[in-house]
């Protein structure tokens, strides 16, 4: 028996943060803020790690790992805010286009020159406008798809079909969200030739399942760099001729931030495993794990903004990336409260 | 990630399945006290068969079986599944005979152990007095050596069993000239013992749980002393480690929460089960989610106890904090899905589960101060687990006066 991560893991995180601290500095988020730069060069650093072909079998170029894999690698990547279309690409485009057995695009997009993003909102639940399809042609709209820079689209339509698009068969302008380290977009499509690739209603939400595992790792992952950024400003900044860290209403702040992230670690790495053993309680792990991760995280970003005081307010610390990067997460495949009453359903109690 | 136990434990599951189902008739029904025949009959056959004291000697009436946590873990999973009595486990048994047998002498382990485990010799603790709570080091009960006795006099509170015991495990003030944590001396007494007094002390719960018990010229013999006069401190440390995490198992957290569910099956307003209100609904996942999050955590802490080599520190630390305020929040949601019928007590014939949700939530809060308030949990968890500093001392008024007179 063993619960935790092996040393091959630990390494492969380990890794990755290494490459993070130097590749992507908070420089470098400022820079993608400013619109002056794009995450493609780090996306390109990442793939050539094995990140982008992770989950993708070793005969189509990938490393063929498994989601416990993906949960420590987007861990370290929500700590770092890095930008990207890990979540997008490399987890749920490639897990759906492989199950369904769509291999061709896999080699491209384990080598990062290939990127296929994610329009799943008439599936989760769409806010506005819906995708319709007639004689493999799509109509409509599709609001906050992930990925604006994507090479070709993943569509999920309201009856859980999925068809695949090129970029340049679509509509495409870029969505401004409060978080600029992860791109979504807004898709019109007018009779756009598009290719079914799976009409297979659960293998979608095995999709969306797995995506939530990897946001809740995520953030996991930036909720950690928030609570030790809080615990080490706290130490350094002095009132009343003591660092505030000494105070207890300083303290017992840290304390409960670090008392409800640190049981999500272990949570996190089970909802991972849960889908690399295929046990039964996969799809409910996945969705109580994102929702209560965005629980925890946002207490977590409101409380280390709190320690930080006036400075973390503002741009200077550039704390507020984070505290976005987790409002991000917490909305994207379904909110808590959406993602809870499917947890519901899937119990049988409504 | 590896979270099957292995084939060879398939046996002995099978084993321990096999003993509740020939046993189970025998253990002690809801009514039997801690000092009835039928709680000891039952700990002597968990005993023989390596159901209770599994790893104790058996020199000193234990089974005598090699620690093995996953056999433990195997144990408690099918008692726990079949709602079999787990056998009594006083303070006795749960804090002081793990310190005996580290720190006891040989004498002390022969006499006390065997009967302490076989709930034939029933234990109170003697730690919090009146002012002395979260600040426990500063307690005042004071023991004086005359010839070959102590003498003790002083009070304690919230000694819970103390109407029951036979004995006492309690900490007095052996050198008051010592600093406050090097002064402190454990003793074990008798509790028939002339100069003790008991008064029962009524909580909130509307049971009398804990008492406080006062002690005038009580006169224990000398050698009933637990390691070195001014040693009590760390003997007490090592108790109150193996207190904090058995008080909120999240094992048991998901056990109340499926009895939430059915009582939102059960319970309807105007006909309409509380199970199909999405408000309660929420409240009910919401805290799913969190006893999953500490169910996880543990499993990671069992992993832990196995492969050394896992830094679980902050894992451990953080249960007795969430896990009795998680409980807490439960039983709280279980009070509002009956609704004003939550509010029954005693012998109101509408009551639900006898009365379990609201007696839990109060005892809870007891627990949430208990055993380490949760403000305490805070200071411990920042300080050794976050490397924050402690509160700058006060000095105390001794010291602020000697320091006036020195200048």
């Amino acid at each position: 028996m063993e619960f935790g991560l092996s040393q091959d893991q630990l390494m492969l995180g380990d890794s990755v943060r290494k490459f993070l601290a130097s590749e992507v500095p908070l420089d470098k988020v400022r820079q993608l803020a400013a619109g002056e730069t794009n995450d493609s060069s780090v996306w390109q650093g990442l793939a050539d790690m094995g990140l982008a072909g992770l989950i993708i079998p070793e005969a189509h170029g990938g490393a063929e790992l498994g989601m416990l894999d993906a949960v420590a690698i987007a861990e370290a990547l929500g700590y770092a805010a890095c930008p990207g279309p890990f979540l997008s690409t490399a987890i749920m485009s490639a897990y759906l286009l492989n199950a369904a057995g769509a291999t061709d695009p896999l080699a491209r997009m384990a080598s990062g020159e290939y990127r296929v993003g994610i329009a799943f909102s008439d599936v989760i639940g769409s806010r506005k406008g819906q995708v319709v399809e007639a004689d493999s042609k799509l109509t409509g709209q599709s609001l906050f798809a992930l990925d604006a820079t994507a090479d070709a689209y993943l569509i999920g339509l309201s009856d859980g079909r999925v068809f695949m698009i090129e970029a340049s068969e679509v509509t495409r302008s870029s969505l401004s969200t409060i978080d600029v380290t992860q791109s979504v977009c807004e898709l019109s499509f007018d009779q756009s030739p598009a290719c079914l690739v799976s009409s297979d209603a659960e293998l979608v939400w095995q999709t969306i399942y797995r995506g939530r595992a990897i946001q809740a790792a995520d953030t996991l992952g930036a909720a950690q760099y928030m609570l030790d950024q809080a615990v080490a400003y706290s130490l350094d900044r002095k009132q009343f001729n003591r660092v505030i860290g000494s105070f207890q209403a300083v303290k017992h702040m840290c304390a409960e931030m670090a008392s409800l992230l640190e049981p999500c670690r272990a949570f996190a790495w089970y909802a991972g495993h849960a889908f690399d053993e295929s046990t039964d309680d996969s799809a409910l792990t996945a969705c109580h794990a994102k929702a209560h991760l965005a629980e925890v995280g946002q207490f977590v970003a409101k409380t280390s903004t709190e320690v930080h005081g006036g400075m973390g307010f503002t741009d200077l610390v550039g704390l507020h990336y984070w505290f976005k990067r987790i409002g991000f997460n917490r909305q994207l495949l379904g909110s808590p409260e959406a993602v809870r009453h499917e947890a519901a359903q899937l119990e049988g109690l409504c | 990630m590896d979270l099957s136990y292995g084939r060879e434990y398939d046996a002995f599951r099978e084993e321990v399945k096999s003993f509740i189902r020939s046993h189970k008739h025998k253990q002690p029904k809801p009514g039997d006290g801690i000092k009835s025949q039928a709680i000891r009959d039952w700990q002597s056959l968990l005993i023989e068969h390596g159901y209770h004291s599994r790893t104790i000697a058996s020199e000193y009436g234990g089974y005598g079986a090699e620690p093995d946590i996953i056999k433990s873990r195997i144990i408690a999973e099918e008692f726990g599944a079949e709602r079999v009595h787990r056998g009594f486990n006083g303070q006795g048994v749960t804090m002081l005979t793990p310190v005996l047998l580290e720190m006891g002498t040989e004498e002390q382990k022969k006499a006390f152990v065997e009967p302490t485990i076989k709930a034939e010799m029933i234990w109170c603790q003697g730690y919090s007095e009146p002012g002395a709570g979260s600040d426990l080091a500063s307690l005042t009960t004071k023991a004086e050596l005359d010839g070959d006795e102590w003498v003790i006099n002083g009070q304690k509170i919230w000694t819970s069993t103390a109407h029951h015991a036979d004995w006492i495990f309690c900490l007095v003030r052996t050198e008051p000239d010592a600093p406050k944590h090097l002064g402190i001396s454990f003793l074990l007494f008798r509790m028939d013992t002339p100069g003790i007094e008991i008064r029962p002390l009524v909580d909130m719960t509307g049971d009398a749980n804990f008492n406080e018990v006062f002690f005038t010229d009580v006169r224990v013999p000398k050698h009933q002393i637990v390691g070195q006069r001014g040693q009590g401190w760390q003997v007490a440390n090592a108790i109150l480690g193996h207190e904090r995490g058995s008080l909120a198992t999240p094992d048991a957290a998901m056990n109340r929460l499926n009895g939430v569910k059915r009582l939102m099956r059960e319970e309807s307003i105007n006909g309409e089960p509380i199970m199909s209100n999405p408000v309660f609904r929420d409240r009910l996942m919401k805290l799913e989610g969190r006893v999953l999050a500490m169910q996880y955590n543990d499993m990671r802490l069992l992993s832990a106890k196995i492969n050394k080599n896992q830094d679980v520190r902050l894992a451990g630390m953080i249960v007795k904090l969430i896990g009795t305020e998680l409980r807490h929040e439960i039983e709280c949601l279980g009070i509002d899905v009956m609704g004003e019928i939550g509010l029954s007590y005693g012998d109101n014939p509408h009551m639900r589960g006898h009365g379990s949700w609201q007696y839990q939530y109060m005892f809870y809060l007891g627990l949430i101060i208990g055993g380490g308030t949760s403000q305490i949990q805070k200071n411990i968890i920042s300080e050794r687990g976050l490397g924050m500093p402690k509160e700058p001392k006060i000095p105390s008024e001794k010291s602020a006066e000697k320091s006036a007179k020195e200048a």
